[in-house]
C-alpha cells in the first residue's frame, strides 16, 4: 500500500471553511451564493482528484498538528474515508442549488447565516471523513454538531428553541458524556488513538472492558440514532428542509454510522469482536432500531418525519451491515452510506418542493398531488424504490449485499429482520405515492393543473432521482471503494 | 538588568502605585497610562524571565544581598514563571479592556481604583515569586485588602456588605495560614521554604507538622473558595464592579491553586503530603463535591455573573482534585488548568464586563436579543464557554484531557465522572444563556431583521482585547501539548508516577 503524504485532505476540509468570511461579507445574495457554489465544486474538485490513487489502493495522509504523541490532529484518506466525502460533497453541489430555490422560494430571514453554517457543517463532515485518528474524529464530530445548531434551530420559533434544546441534549450529552470518556480510557490503554487495519485495542483488554467501550462508542455517536438516543433526528426536522435533506439524511447521521464503523474496524478490529462474540450484540441492537424505526414511521403523517423515521432505521442497516463481519454484510452496509445517501435525499428534496409548492406537510393533505407535480412524484418514486431496496435502483444492490451478508454470517434471525423491515419500509413510502397519482376525483385534493415547484428545487431532486437510478447500472465505483475498506 | 527581573516584577508596579496616588490628585487622566506602563514592564519581566528560566533553570534573588535563610529569596522556576506571566498578562488585558467602563462608571475614583489595581497585582505577583513562606502572607494581605477595596467599589447597596463579608472569611483564612507558618517557625526555626524543606523530613510525624500543614491548607482553601469554604465568593464578585471582578475572578483563586501547589512541591514535599498523610483519596473526593455542588449551585442563578461565579468555584475543584490525584497527568491537568481557567474567566468577564456596558443589569431577563446586538461579543462569550463546557480544540478541552487521563490512571473514576456531569451542566448553562440571546424576543417565522440597524457593540478598545483573549482560548489550546511538555513536567517532583 502506497502512503502519499499531500495537503489535498486538509485542503478538502478547509475550502468550505474559508468561504464563511467570504459568505458573510457578501452583500448580494447572488454573489454569496457563488461562494457556496465556488466552494463546493471546489471541494468536490480536490476529493475527486484524490479518487484514482484511492482506487488505486493508495492513502492520503497529512499530519496537522501533534498535540501529544499519539494524538494529533491527522488526515487520512482511505476508500471508506473516499466514499462517504464523494457522496457528501457531490451532494453539497446539487443542496446548494436546492437551497437558494427553497430559501428563496420561502423567503426566509437571516440567510447569510444559513449558508454559513452550511458551509462550516460540511468541513466538518470532511474533516471526519478524512480524519486518521480518533481524537480528529471527535474534534470535528463536536465541529459538526455545533455548526449544525443554528441550522436546526433556523425559525428561532418556540418549537426551533424546543428542538435545538433536544438535538443538543442528545448530541452532545452522549458525545461528551460517553465517546470522551471512552477515548481517554482507550489512549490510556494502547498510548495511540490512530485507526489501524488490525484495530488498536487487539489483545489489549478483556472481554468486559470491551463491551463496555463498544456500547460507550455505540450509543455515543448518537448521530448515529441508535435507539433509544434516536428522537433528536425527528426533532430536528423542524429545519429548513435542506438542512434536512443534506444534513439529517446524509451528512450528519452518516458521520454518526462512519465514525462507528471506523471505530469498530480501526479501534476494535474483526478479530477482537468475532472472538467475545460482540458482533452479535450490535446485530441484535442494531435490528432492533430497524424493525421499531420502520414500525413509527408506518404512523407517521407529517412526511418529514416519516422519512425522519425511515431514516433512523435505515442507518441501523449500515450499523447491521458492518457488525456482521461477514465480507458481502460489510460491504453491503458500507455501500448502503451512499445508496441510502441518493434514495433519501431525494426523498427530502420531494418533501420540500411540496412544502415550497403547496405549503403542505402532512401526507394525509397530499392525496392526488401526482396531478399537480408529477416529476416531483415521479421522483419521490424512485428514491422510495431506492429506499425500500427495489431495482432499478442502486438501493437495491445494498440491500442484496446485506442479505447474503446475513447467509455468509449465518445470521438467520437478521436475514429475516432485513427482510421484513423491507416490507415495512413498502408499506410506509408506497401507500404515498399511490395516493399521489391514483385517486378518484373526490378524494383529490388538488387540481389537475401541473404546477411545479421553482426550477431550483426541481432540477436537483430529478438529479439526485436520476443518479439513484444511474446507480443500479453502474454501482461499480462505491462497491470497489466498500470492498477495498474491508481490505479485499 | 536581567539579574533583577524578580525583584522588577513586583517593585515596578508597587512604586507606581505612589505615582498614581500623587497624580490622581493632579491630572486623573495620566493614572492609566502609568498604570499601563507598569504593569506592561511586569509582562515584559514576567515573559522575559520565562524564557530564562527556560534556558538557564532555576532564577535566585537574594533581597538586599542577604543570603538565605536570614534574607528574603525570590525563586523562580517554570512553575511560578508560568504563573508570574499569567497573572501579569491578564491583569494588563484587563486594564486595557476596561478603561472605558472605569471612565464612566467611576470617574471621581479613577485614581483610587487604579492604585489599588496595581496594588493587587503586585501583591498576586509577589504571592507567586516569592521563596519565603512569611513573605508569601505579607503579599497575601497587600492582595487581599486590596482586593477587599476593589470590591467594595462596586454598587453602594451591596458591595460593601459582599466585601465585609470577604474581609471577615479571608481574614479567618489568612490566620489559619499565619498559624500554619507559625508552628513551622516553632518547629524548623526558619521561614525560607527551601530551608524548610531540608529540615522538615526528620520531623515528619510530628504532631505539630501535622497541624502546620492542616492549618496552612484550611487558610489556603478558604481564599481559593474551596466548597464549602466558598461562601464569601459569589456575593463578593457578582457584587464587584465589572473592571475589578474581571481581574480578580481570573487570578485570585488560581494564584491561591499556585500557593497550594507550592507548599506541597516545595515547603512539606510530596514525600509527606502523599505518603505519609494520606489524605489524598479524600480530598480528591471533596473536590468531587466542589465540581458537583458548584455545577449545581451555578443551575440555580439567575444572573450571568453570578453563575460564572459558581462555575470558578466548580472549576477549583478540578484543580485541586487534579493535584491531589497524585500522579504527573493529573498534576500537568491541575497546573494547565490554572492558565486555561485564567483565559477562560477572563474571556468570560471582559465579554460580561461589555454587555454591562451597553445593558442595565445583568439578570438573564436582560440578555434577550443579544446576538443581534452585541455579535462579536457573543462570538467570544460562546468561545469561551465552549472551552468552559471542553469542545475541542479550545485550551478547556486539553485541561479536561489531562485531569480525566490522570483521573483514569489513579483509578478515581469517582473524579472522572464529576468532571463529565459538569461539563454537561456547563452544557446547559452557557446554551441556556445563548438560547435567551438567540430566540428572544420570539421571532414570528419569516421575518427579516436588518442587522445594521440594531447592532450596537461595546467601543474597540474593549472588544480588541477581548478577541485577543478569545483567539488565545484556542492558540494556548493548540499548544499545550508543548506547554505541558517544556514547562508544567519539568516543575513535578521527581518520584511522582
Amino acid at each position: 500500500m502506497e502512503i502519499i503524504h499531500s495537503i489535498r485532505p486538509l485542503l478538502a476540509v478547509l475550502v468550505s471553511l474559508c468561504a464563511v468570511p467570504l459568505i458573510a461579507s457578501s452583500r448580494k445574495a447572488n454573489i454569496r451564493e457563488g461562494w457556496t457554489f465556488a466552494a463546493a465544486i471546489l471541494k468536490f474538485v480536490i476529493i475527486v482528484s484524490m479518487l484514482p490513487a484511492v482506487l488505486r489502493g493508495s492513502q492520503f495522509t497529512f499530519t496537522l498538528w501533534e498535540f501529544l504523541p499519539g494524538a494529533s490532529i491527522g488526515f487520512k484518506v482511505d476508500s471508506l474515508g473516499m466514499l462517504f466525502a464523494l457522496v457528501a460533497s457531490s451532494l453539497w453541489i446539487i443542496t446548494s442549488a436546492y437551497s437558494v430555490g427553497y430559501m428563496r422560494g420561502l423567503k426566509e430571514h437571516s440567510q447569510s447565516r444559513y449558508f454559513c453554517f452550511f458551509a462550516l457543517a460540511l468541513s466538518a463532515t470532511i474533516g471526519v471523513a478524512f480524519s486518521a485518528n480518533l481524537l480528529t474524529l471527535y474534534l470535528f464530530y463536536e465541529m459538526l454538531s455545533l455548526a449544525t445548531y443554528p441550522l436546526v434551530t433556523h425559525h428561532q420559533d418556540q418549537e426551533a428553541r424546543q428542538s435545538g434544546r433536544k438535538y443538543l441534549t442528545y448530541i452532545l450529552g452522549t458525545s461528551i458524556g460517553l465517546v470522551l470518556p471512552a477515548m481517554l480510557i482507550v489512549y490510556h490503554l494502547t498510548g495511540s488513538l490512530e485507526f489501524t487495519t488490525h484495530g488498536l485495542l487487539a489483545g489489549e483488554v478483556s472481554k468486559g472492558l470491551v463491551t463496555l467501550l463498544l456500547l460507550m462508542f455505540l450509543f455515543g455517536f448518537a448521530k448515529a440514532a441508535i435507539m433509544p438516543f434516536h428522537a433528536w433526528l425527528p426533532a430536528a426536522m423542524v429545519a429548513p428542509t435542506p438542512v434536512s435533506a443534506l444534513l439529517h439524511a446524509v451528512a450528519v447521521v452518516k458521520v454518526g454510522v462512519f465514525s462507528i464503523v471506523r471505530v469498530l474496524t480501526g479501534i476494535f478490529g474483526v478479530e477482537i469482536l468475532s472472538s467475545f462474540h460482540l458482533d452479535t450484540v450490535v446485530c441484535y441492537i442494531a435490528s432492533f432500531t430497524i424493525l421499531v424505526g420502520s414500525l413509527i414511521a408506518l404512523s407517521q403523517d407529517e412526511l418529514k418525519r416519516r422519512l425522519a423515521f425511515s431514516t433512523i432505521s435505515q442507518l441501523s442497516y449500515i450499523v447491521l451491515g458492518v457488525a456482521l463481519l461477514s465480507p458481502k454484510g460489510m460491504e453491503g452496509g458500507i455501500a448502503h452510506i451512499a445508496m441510502h445517501a441518493f434514495g433519501k435525499i431525494t426523498l427530502f428534496f420531494c418533501a420540500g418542493a411540496i412544502f415550497v409548492g403547496t405549503g403542505k406537510k402532512y401526507i394525509s393533505e397530499m392525496v392526488g398531488i401526482g396531478r399537480k407535480m408529477p416529476i416531483t412524484m415521479t421522483a419521490f418514486f424512485i428514491g422510495a424504490l431506492s429506499v425500500i431496496g427495489l431495482p432499478p435502483t442502486g438501493g437495491f444492490f445494498s440491500k442484496w449485499y446485506l442479505v447474503l451478508g446475513t447467509l455468509q454470517a449465518n445470521q438467520w434471525p437478521m436475514l429475516v429482520v432485513l427482510l421484513l423491515s423491507s416490507l415495512l419500509n413498502a408499506a410506509y413510502f408506497l401507500p404515498v405515492v399511490y395516493k399521489a397519482f391514483f385517486c378518484t376525483e373526490q378524494e383529490a385534493m388538488f387540481d389537475n393543473i401541473v404546477q411545479e415547484g421553482p426550477i431550483w428545487c426541481v432540477a436537483p431532486l430529478v438529479l439526485t432521482a436520476v443518479i439513484s437510478v444511474f446507480l443500479f447500472f453502474y454501482p461499480d465505483i462505491f462497491f470497489r471503494l466498500a470492498a477495498m475498506a474491508i481490505g479485499m | 538588568m536581567s539579574q533583577h527581573y524578580p525583584v522588577l516584577l513586583v517593585t515596578v508596579p508597587l512604586l507606581s502605585a505612589f505615582i498614581i496616588s500623587g497624580l490622581s490628585w493632579v491630572k486623573k487622566s495620566l493614572c492609566f497610562p502609568v498604570a499601563l506602563l507598569a504593569l506592561g514592564t511586569s509582562v515584559f519581566c514576567a515573559i522575559s524571565l520565562l524564557f530564562r528560566v527556560l534556558d538557564l533553570g532555576i532564577v535566585e534573588y537574594h533581597m538586599g544581598g542577604w543570603m538565605p535563610p536570614w534574607g528574603i529569596a525570590y525563586r523562580v522556576d517554570l512553575l511560578n514563571a508560568l504563573v508570574l506571566v499569567v497573572v501579569s498578562s491578564v491583569a494588563f488585558l484587563n486594564l486595557f479592556a476596561t478603561h472605558k467602563s472605569v471612565q464612566r462608571d467611576f470617574p471621581e475614583k479613577m485614581g483610587i481604583f487604579y492604585v489599588l489595581y496595581v496594588l493587587f497585582v503586585t501583591g498576586l505577583m509577589g504571592i507567586t515569586v516569592t521563596g519565603d513562606v512569611f513573605n508569601l502572607y505579607v503579599l497575601l494581605e497587600i492582595a487581599s485588602l486590596t482586593a477587599y477595596a476593589l470590591i467594595a467599589l462596586g454598587q453602594p447597596d451591596s458591595a460593601p456588605l459582599a466585601s465585609l463579608n470577604y474581609v471577615f472569611i479571608g481574614t479567618i483564612g489568612a490566620c489559619f495560614y499565619l498559624l500554619g507558618i507559625g508552628y513551622l517557625y516553632i518547629m524548623t526555626g526558619s521561614l525560607n521554604m527551601a530551608d524548610i524543606a531540608s529540615l522538615l523530613p526528620p520531623i515528619y510525624h510530628s504532631k505539630a507538622v501535622l497541624v502546620a500543614f492542616i492549618f496552612c491548607m484550611v487558610g489556603v482553601c478558604i481564599k481559593m473558595a474551596f466548597f464549602p469554604l466558598h461562601v464569601w465568593l459569589p456575593n463578593a464578585y457578582t457584587f464587584a464592579p465589572n473592571p475589578a471582578s474581571s481581574v480578580i475572578a481570573p487570578l485570585m483563586t488560581k494564584v491561591m491553586v499556585y500557593v497550594m501547589i507550592r507548599l506541597v512541591f516545595s515547603v512539606f514535599l510530596p514525600d509527606f503530603s502523599f505518603h505519609v498523610l494520606h489524605i489524598d483519596h479524600a480530598i480528591v473526593w471533596l473536590s468531587c463535591l466542589a465540581i458537583v455542588m458548584g455545577s449545581l449551585l451555578a443551575l440555580n442563578q439567575k444572573n450571568i455573573k453570578r453563575m460564572l461565579t459558581y462555575i470558578i468555584v466548580s472549576e477549583i475543584g478540578y484543580m485541586v482534585g487534579g493535584f491531589w490525584l497524585g500522579n504527573r497527568l493529573g498534576m500537568s491537568g491541575a497546573i494547565l488548568h490554572i492558565l486555561n481557567d485564567a483565559i477562560m474567566t477572563l474571556c468570560l468577564f471582559l465579554a460580561v464586563g461589555n454587555i454591562a456596558y451597553k445593558i442595565r443589569g445583568l439578570d438573564f431577563v436582560h440578555l434577550k436579543g443579544l446576538f443581534r446586538k452585541m455579535p462579536i461579543t457573543m462570538a467570544a462569550f460562546v468561545a469561551a464557554g465552549l472551552s468552559v463546557i471542553g469542545v475541542p480544540p479550545t485550551c478547556g478541552f486539553f485541561s479536561k484531557w489531562y485531569l480525566i487521563s490522570g483521573a483514569i490512571q489513579a483509578g478515581q473514576y469517582g473524579f472522572m465522572v464529576a468532571l463529565l456531569f459538569s461539563s454537561l451542566v456547563n452544557v446547559v448553562l452557557f446554551f441556556r444563556i445563548i438560547e435567551i440571546a438567540y430566540f428572544e424576543p420570539m421571532e414570528t417565522h419569516h421575518r427579516v431583521v436588518a442587522m445594521r440597524d440594531v447592532m450596537e457593540e461595546a467601543p474597540l478598545t474593549m472588544l480588541v482585547p477581548l478577541l485577543i483573549v478569545a483567539v488565545s482560548l484556542v492558540a494556548v489550546g493548540i499548544y499545550s501539548g508543548n506547554i505541558v511538555t517544556h514547562i508544567i513536567l519539568p516543575v513535578l517532583p521527581k518520584g511522582i508516577g
